[in-house]
């Protein structure tokens, strides 16, 4: 395994962006959502890097309780959205401004 | 060897089908290029020789996830696509919100060039192994993984709470 740490830091850092990115330029509930799974998803690849350059065994663990709790986060956030939509008929987070102010 | 360059392809596809979710127009095409993404992810896990996690990346969130992502859209039936194009004030001070975070995240990584252990550890194969982890999972961890149950069972009572017709 001849590639430096700080290239998977890098590769993850870009890929944190394109979910900021995606978060802030999206108007769409399930792209935003999907935008803040592929931050998730940064996040554990520099888990997991760190985890085998340290030889620490928790990085991997936490990692597969950020997989536990993205899982669960995906089911609640699509129930909201499919209620939201039942009632309002958008998904357009422009138009969905009840808690807004 | 060729290690680097198979980290370069990963990180090249990883990186351009990111951007195919962020700018593709429809939410399925979305899903489509983020179940590439988290393939290049796993593939990058398995090039750590963290073989479990890998394995589950697919497994949890290529398969289970993006099929529930999937399933939404179908479900919701989404017609009007919205329009390409038009660049407000908004959108460009989102993407130099977004340039602003990627420059914190370089700086540091660059920062702490020299600090980072430069090899991965010599038992890092046998770490990453199902066996390793799930020694860990029920031993140490072993509380964690049932409060992790819990917030499983949780939010599967919730998301047929919230879905269900007359909630709300």
């Amino acid at each position: 395994m001849e590639v430096p740490l700080n290239w998977y830091l890098a590769l993850s850092a870009v890929l944190f962006t394109i979910g900021v990115l995606g978060v802030l330029l999206r108007r769409n509930v399930i792209v935003i959502f999907m935008s803040v799974e592929l931050m998730l998803n940064a996040v554990n690849l520099t888990l997991v890097a760190f985890s085998q350059f340290l030889s620490e065994l928790s990085g991997q663990i936490l990692v597969f309780f950020v997989i536990s709790v993205a899982a669960a986060e995906a089911a609640v956030g699509l129930a909201i959205v499919i209620a939201l939509f039942r009632r309002r008929v958008t998904i357009n987070v422009d138009e969905l401004n009840l808690l807004k102010w | 060897m060729a290690e680097p360059a198979l980290f370069f392809l990963i990180a090249v596809i990883a990186i351009a089908s990111a951007i195919g979710m962020l700018i593709a127009r429809s939410p399925v095409t979305s899903v489509l290029w983020l179940v590439l993404n988290f393939f290049c992810i796993a593939s990058a896990y398995i090039l750590l020789q963290a073989e479990f996690i890998g394995v589950i990346q697919v497994l949890v969130y290529a398969g289970a996830i993006m099929v529930l992502f999937l399933f939404v859209i179908m479900l919701l039936n989404l017609d009007e696509l919205p329009k390409a194009g038009e660049i407000n004030w908004k959108k460009v001070v989102a993407f130099g919100l977004g340039l602003v975070v990627l420059s914190q995240l370089i700086y540091v990584v660059v920062l702490a060039v020299g600090g980072l252990p430069e090899a991965p550890g010599i038992d890092a194969g046998e770490m990453g192994s199902a066996r390793a982890i799930g020694l860990e999972l029920f031993t140490r961890y072993a509380f964690h993984v049932e409060i992790i149950a819990v917030l499983l069972l949780g939010a599967t009572i919730g998301a047929v709470l919230l879905a269900k017709k007359r909630f709300v």
